[in-house]
């Protein structure tokens, strides 16, 4: 139950990100987008994992969503925003996309089809049985995972680390008045 | 013995070297150095002869799956025979280019090319492959070129070297496929090891080859139908005439001949060598009795005499043809020399017509150039008299029309010798230049007293009774040419042939036309297959290939630009489409 | 009905799709960053359902490790767009073709 509403929300809101009949106003986007992130976050927490969905809601709901906003706010795109959707490649996308999405569609029924789902729904309980304990303490667990040395992924994490400063060096550099 | 065997072909090579390194800039030097390096191989060419026996050595050059190619020298009585005769002949040619090139401008460049002349030529005489004799085969080509258009800046020089070097590249052609096909048929090119796999074998299957192979020797030889080079090759200083086309580089085709000799015996090719060599004799000497260039008249002599030899080799002989390829290299050097002494004293006149009366004023170049002619003339007891015997008797024996052929070319031969001794030395002088001629200087006729030793005394270290019908008829050629020839010149202002035999005169003068049918061949066959090659190269190459293979690049280039639209929604569309493709391609 | 792994993964190839959809139709590059953060959403959601689904804790870790360059990305690209604005006066992609021959 939950998950259907958590589903439909996501889907719905990130349908209106795109294509909103009512407004080409990006702000309304961003908002819809900050649904999106939200019933993400609820997904995440179905499944399991709580301190990711804290992180979504924090980082994406929170920062990324809020320097969106500040851009917008900041360019004013008023005008721009006015300008009609182009009707032949809202076609050509909705092939193109529709055409993707109906290959990945059947190729997720041909692998967890009907034919296939009964012994895989034990197959699923009884992993979910035995993971429950390690999912149930996730964020710990996530914590060991990440900084254990040796089979963790404690070197990705400080590089991830100095990348988070060369991109906050670059976007110092790049926001910065033309020199001279 | 090694050493000197190495010595003998390398210090040419070291004093080209040296004088192209540097000692050009000192004449002396220059000429020093050349000189005595040939010298220093005919010292050493004594020595191996006094040493006797045979000598091989070789290193191994390149080695190959079934092909092994050596630089090795093969050192034995034939070679040793033309060793002699090349870096003899050729020191004196040496010494005498001394003289009659001391007023030349370039006259360390002269040394320096004719001390790689003479390194080419001992090559080809000290190989004992096909493969490094081909290769010297092409540095005497190379050399000669040079030697030939010496003074460049001559048109008619520089025109006449071309042709001897692309007349001889003709005949270079032949005579490479032909190694190729010895080389294919018996799996080596060394002498000593075809020898061996011809042993007891046919030789059927070296016909074609043998014939490719004396298409080397018809051009270096000048043999019909490659014979035109020579006699404009006469455009070249007087000594490298002498060197060149009288001693040594013309020879180097008969001696090829004889080398190879066991190649070619018993198979179709030898009657065709027999019958090109006769025709050749015939031809040059019919051309050479209404030529007026001294040199020229010697040049054709020279075509005559080795078609002699050639013909010789063709009729199985090679020791009469290298009996007298030795004799005539010394009386026909001798007579070019003297000839070069002629020109020397009257400036730079060629003309016999305009010489006469020479006998007092150069008594040694006259009895110098009288002891020549008489042995190219065969005069008895001289050393012409008995290789051309040699080469009759084994014509006589073998095939009776190339007996008469040969008979009748010694007459021409005696007619036009006389023709221009009389000429150019006898009677009044015809021109201020004869009236002023002095003797030249002793660097020139010692060299001349010099060669009139062998040329008298050469033909008896092979001397044999003549065979008595051969004697005879070649005295009453002799006489019969001599009286005729006497008759018609003595005291004559002007040639009297041409009033009379107007038709023969002219063809005799035109060298019955040869560089002009030449001439019409390249016109209408050389010329229509450039057209040819030039219409391909444009129509088909340039055209659909080039042009194609660029138009059709461009083509694709502009279709596929049509995508490149520089819109990032077209590239995520693309993107989209690319991906569905590719999940239906890895997933079903 | 207890949701599945394969509902999940439908769920994920829905956002990923709106997300393609909408850097195909769009043509302001803010909707289009949006979009972009869409699909990035989406490849998190399947992460984590296969993370969950396979008792695996290295999915989360990955989602993890995704949230923070997508953080770092959207700064740099927002930091990207407001620099081309200042230059070119225009966020709409059909106006940046300079590329294009």
């Amino acid at each position: 139950m939950l998950f259907n509403i958590f589903a439909g929300l996501a889907v719905l809101s990130a349908l209106l990100v795109v294509l909103n009949p009512l407004s080409r106003n990006p702000v309304t986007s961003a908002m819809f987008l900050v649904i999106t992130m939200i019933s993400i976050s609820g997904l995440f927490v179905l499944l399991g994992a709580y301190f990711l969905a804290a992180v979504q809601i924090l980082v994406y709901a929170g920062a990324v969503m809020v320097l969106f906003l500040f851009v917008i706010m900041l360019l004013d795109l008023q005008e721009i925003a006015r300008r009609k959707l182009n009707l032949v490649s809202l076609a050509m996308g909705i092939l193109a996309v529709g055409a993707l999405f109906l290959v990945y569609k059947s190729s997720l029924e041909s692998t967890y089809g009907e034919a296939s789902q009964q012994h895989e729904v034990a197959a699923d309980a009884d992993q979910a049985e035995a993971t429950t304990a390690k999912v149930v303490g996730s964020t710990q667990a996530l914590g060991q995972a990440l900084f254990s040395v040796g089979n963790g992924f404690i070197l990705p994490f400080e590089i991830v680390s100095v990348l988070l400063l060369v991109a906050m060096v670059g976007v110092i550099l790049l926001s910065r008045k033309e020199p001279g | 013995m090694n050493i000197a065997a190495w010595l003998i072909l390398l210090l040419p090579l070291f004093s080209a070297v040296v004088i192209g390194l540097g000692a050009f800039r000192s004449r002396k030097v220059s000429a020093a150095i050349s000189v005595g390096a040939v010298v220093g191989s005919f010292l050493l060419t004594l020595l191996l002869i006094r040493a006797g026996g045979e000598l091989r050595t070789s290193v191994t050059w390149l080695e190959f799956e079934g092909l092994q190619i050596d630089i090795g020298l093969q050192i034995d009585t034939l070679s040793k025979l033309m060793l002699c005769v090349v870096t003899g002949i050729g020191g004196l040619i040496h010494i005498f280019s001394l003289g009659y090139m001391k007023e030349d401008m370039d006259f360390s460049r002269y040394f320096a090319f004719l001390s790689l002349f003479v390194f080419s030529m001992i090559g080809i005489v000290l190989a004992d492959n096909f493969v490094m004799m081909f290769i010297f085969w092409e540095l005497v080509g190379i050399s000669s070129y040079l030697l030939i258009g010496f003074w460049f800046d001559k048109s008619s020089a520089a025109d006449a070297a071309k042709k001897a070097f692309l007349t001889n590249r003709v005949g270079d052609f032949g005579f490479l496929i032909g190694i190729l096909m010895v080389w294919a048929a018996l799996g080596s090119v060394g002498f000593a090891d075809l020898s061996n796999a011809l042993s007891g074998e046919t030789a059927a299957v070296t016909g074609l080859a043998g014939f490719l192979i004396f298409c080397g020797a018809m051009g270096k030889s000048a043999q019909f139908p490659l014979h035109v080079w020579l006699p404009d090759a006469m455009e070249g200083p007087t000594p490298v005439s002498a060197l060149i086309h009288a001693a040594t580089m013309v020879a180097a085709g008969v001696y090829m001949l004889c080398r190879v000799f066991f190649l070619i015996d018993g198979t179709w090719a030898m009657e065709a060598i027999a019958w090109i060599g006769g025709l050749t004799s015939l031809m040059a000497a019919l051309m050479a009795v209404q030529q007026d260039d001294i040199k020229r008249i010697l040049a054709y002599s020279t075509l005559s005499q080795l078609g002699y030899m050639v013909m010789a080799v063709g009729l199985g002989s090679p020791d009469a043809a290298m009996f007298h390829l030795s004799t005539h290299a010394s009386f026909k050097a001798l007579l070019f020399l003297g000839a070069g002494s002629v020109i020397v004293a009257l400036h730079h006149e060629q003309d016999i017509w305009k010489m006469g009366g020479l006998r007092d004023r150069m008594p040694r170049t006259y009895w110098t150039f009288f002891i020549g002619t008489m042995a190219l003339c065969g005069v008895p007891l001289f050393s012409g008299f008995f290789s051309k015997e040699a080469i009759i008797d084994v014509a006589l024996q073998s095939n009776l029309l190339l007996f008469l052929v040969a008979v009748f070319v010694a007459l021409l031969t005696t007619f036009y010798m006389t023709r221009l001794f009389i000429v150019a030395f006898m009677g009044e002088p015809r021109s201020a230049q004869a009236k002023r001629a002095k003797e030249s200087p002793a660097l020139m006729t010692v060299p001349l007293l010099v060669l009139a030793v062998p040329s008298v005394l050469a033909g008896y270290y092979n001397a044999h009774a003549p065979n008595p019908l051969v004697l005879c008829a070649s005295l009453v050629m002799l006489v019969f040419g001599m009286l005729v020839a006497n008759t018609v010149y003595s005291g004559a202002k002007a040639d009297p042939l041409p009033a009379r035999f107007v038709w023969l005169a002219k063809a005799m003068r035109g060298r019955f036309w040869f560089d002009e049918m030449y001439q019409w061949l390249i016109d209408r066959v050389q010329e229509n297959l450039a057209k040819l090659a030039e219409a391909i190269d444009r129509r088909v190459i340039a055209g659909l290939m080039v042009r194609g293979t660029h138009g059709t690049t461009e083509l694709a280039g502009r279709v596929l630009r049509l995508t490149q639209t520089g819109n990032l929604k077209a590239y995520a569309f693309w993107f989209a489409i690319g991906m569905a493709a590719l999940l239906v391609f890895t997933l079903s | 009905m207890e949701p599945l792994l394969n509902h999940y993964l439908l769920v994920s190839g829905a956002l990923f799709a709106i997300g393609l959809l909408g850097v195909i139709v769009r043509r302001n590059l803010l909707i289009i960053y949006m979009s972009l953060e869409l699909m990035l959403n989406a490849a998190n959601v399947a992460l984590v359902a296969m993370s969950r689904f396979n008792g695996n804790l290295d999915g989360q870790v990955m989602v993890f490790f995704i949230i923070t360059v997508a953080a770092a990305e959207v700064s740099v690209g927002l930091a990207l767009i407001v620099a081309l604005y200042r230059k070119r006066q225009t966020a709409d992609v059909e106006d940046l073709a300079t590329m294009k021959l």
